[in-house]
């Protein structure tokens, strides 16, 4: 007996609609390489087994006993509070609810993310999540086409390498073209966005310019002129932000932004590979329509007793089908209360300590290196939480780093040709001078 | 009911009064009241061009959103601003103030195609 819905007419049928000629052309994107040659489900095993055969797995992973890994996610300190709220079973279990009004807590929790995200990035609106900061970029992009009814748009070569490889895998179902602005990598340059550069490539067809700030390199952009380079257009400007960033720098609300995004990870989650992270955006409420997602309104019952609900839900896929803002989106409930959690617990004062100390042990990275005569500061001007340094024979010492169990920040060259021999090394407030200093003589032995 | 006589209209109960080739479109009273409290209106682009029976804007009430057909073809040369702060006009007065667009007319005869009132009230009744 089959448990298959779909007849095989039903599936010839489907893929003649779609231009494809078998279910197998439908996965031609993944490499042969790396797919499964056949599905083979290992024999049963005891409970001991399993726990023998799991802690094994899990001794083959490296944790490395210095990181200055950065590039798009950073490792801070995440109060033990965060863990107790989501961690609490009532928002462990539960994913976001389709009979949502009925989860008042829930609702509320995510109404109060919601605001933090709004008044940490200056704007109106904020949604209740999205999977991870790339695809929340990825969004914003899709969605200023839907705003500008335009279908090119310009991303700065400084965004993240791995946030404009999803944009491009985004765009290219709908047919939407990404330009590409480079980013002045002269040797000693300023490592940004020029805003001349940029009004070349952003003309009245572009629906968005964006650009990151800090940039992938950790240098400060100057995103009021690259808001206006955009403005000047027609087009929107679109800002992707470091969440801790914001307690130092101009809110991107008031820096011209129409729409900001955010990878959330630096809040409350611990950094690991491939996740689960939790992506922000916010927007002005004149373009809230076309904002994908869910969003969480407050307003006030019958009786008059205040209550949430989830609102403007007409522009969703559930009700409106094919033509929802957006069908390929989700949120991350769990990791934005972790987010919530986090904001919380440190307030305004302790994000400001968190993001002055990361700022401060990036700059005694730099210094260190540069007085130990190791390395130099490969751009100039101002700079975040993470520097790029010229370092000569950078990807074999990256390598020997490695094995003492020193991470030496991130290989620029794996991005970009053009950045040879450069380290962008991260610092959060979990940077000791110690840590500093083993970078430092470690480095020095492999000369 | 009794829709105005001046008025030729389509299936998808949108509106158009043809004045000389510039006309002027809009949904019924028949859709507003089935819609319900009107709370937002996606109003086309001046310069645009609509297709006739393609879609050109959507309407959205607390009961649900809607595509907005266009009865004729034409180029759009005027939206009702007012609606984007008072989309209720939709409900109030749908074929007087609550007009969503002005076209110029690509092909007087698409209006043969489209129903007169007594017709259109065969066919909402």
């Amino acid at each position: 007996m089959t448990y298959s819905p779909h007849t095989t007419a039903d599936r010839a049928a489907m893929l003649a609609a779609i231009g494809v000629a078998s279910v197998d052309d439908l996965f031609d994107d993944i490499p042969q390489a790396v797919r499964a040659a056949e599905w083979v489900v290992p024999p049963p095993l005891t409970e001991q087994a399993v726990r023998t055969e799991l802690s094994r797995l899990a001794s083959r992973n490296r944790i490395p006993e210095v990181s200055f890994l950065g590039a798009g996610v950073y490792r801070h300190l995440v109060p033990a509070v965060v863990g107790e709220v989501i961690g609490r079973p009532e928002f462990a279990t539960a994913y976001t609810p389709y009979q949502p009004e009925v989860s008042q807590g829930t609702l509320q929790s995510i109404y109060e993310f919601q605001s933090l995200i709004c008044e940490l990035t200056g704007m109106e609106v904020a949604s209740a999540s999205h999977y991870d900061g790339a695809t929340a970029t990825a969004e914003a992009a899709l969605m200023a086409c839907r705003l500008t009814r335009r279908t090119r748009v310009a991303v700065s070569a400084g965004v993240n390498p791995d946030y404009r490889r999803v944009l491009e895998t985004y765009c290219s179902g709908p047919g939407v073209e990404v330009v590409t602005v480079p980013v002045d990598l002269a040797d000693g340059g300023s490592g940004t966005t020029l805003p001349s550069t940029a009004s070349g490539a952003v003309d009245d067809s572009v629906a968005c310019l964006i650009a990151a700030q800090p940039s992938f390199y950790g240098q400060l952009e100057p995103m009021r002129e690259l808001a206006d380079v955009a403005h000047a257009a027609g087009a929107l400007f679109v800002a992707v932000v470091e969440p801790t960033s914001l307690a130092l720098l101009t809110a991107p609300g008031d820096d011209g932004a129409d729409i900001v995004t955010a990878e959330g990870q630096p809040l409350g989650i611990p950094a690991s590979f491939g996740g689960p992270y939790v992506g922000l955006m916010a927007a002005r409420m004149s373009s809230v329509r076309q904002m994908p997602g869910r969003l969480v309104g407050a307003t006030r019952d019958a009786r008059g007793r205040k209550g949430y609900v989830l609102t403007l839900q007409a522009r969703e896929q559930h009700i409106r089908r094919e033509k929802a803002a957006s069908n390929i989106c989700t949120n991350q409930a769990l990791m934005a209360l972790a987010a919530t959690a986090y904001l919380t617990a440190v307030g305004p004062e302790g994000l400001r300590e968190v993001a002055e100390l990361s700022t401060i042990q990036a700059r005694h990275v730099a210094s260190a290196l540069e007085d130990a005569g190791l390395g130099e500061r490969r751009f100039s001007g101002p700079y975040f939480a993470e520097v790029a340094v010229s370092v000569p024979d950078a990807a074999r010492r990256h390598a020997a780093l490695a094995e003492r169990g020193v991470v030496a920040g991130h290989l620029l060259e794996r991005d970009e040709p053009a950045l040879r021999d450069t380290l962008l090394l991260a610092a959060t407030e979990l940077t000791t001078d110690d840590d500093i200093a083993r970078l430092v003589q470690a480095l020095g032995e492999t000369m | 009911m009794a829709y105005p006589d001046d008025l030729r209209y389509s299936k998808e109960h949108e509106w158009v009064r043809n004045d000389d080739g510039h006309a002027t479109i809009g949904i019924t009273s028949f859709a507003a009241d089935e819609l319900g409290d009107i709370v937002f209106v996606e109003l086309p682009e001046v310069g645009g061009t609509l297709s006739q029976f393609g879609t050109f804007g959507v309407v959205e009430s607390v009961k649900a959103v809607s595509d907005l057909y266009a009865p004729v073809s034409g180029t759009v040369v005027e939206v009702n601003e007012a609606l984007r702060d008072a989309p209720e006009l939709l409900n109030t007065d749908p074929f007087g103030e609550g007009w969503i667009a002005k076209v110029d007319l690509a092909d007087t005869a698409e209006l043969d195609s489209l129903m007169d009132a007594a017709a259109y009230a065969a066919e909402t009744a």
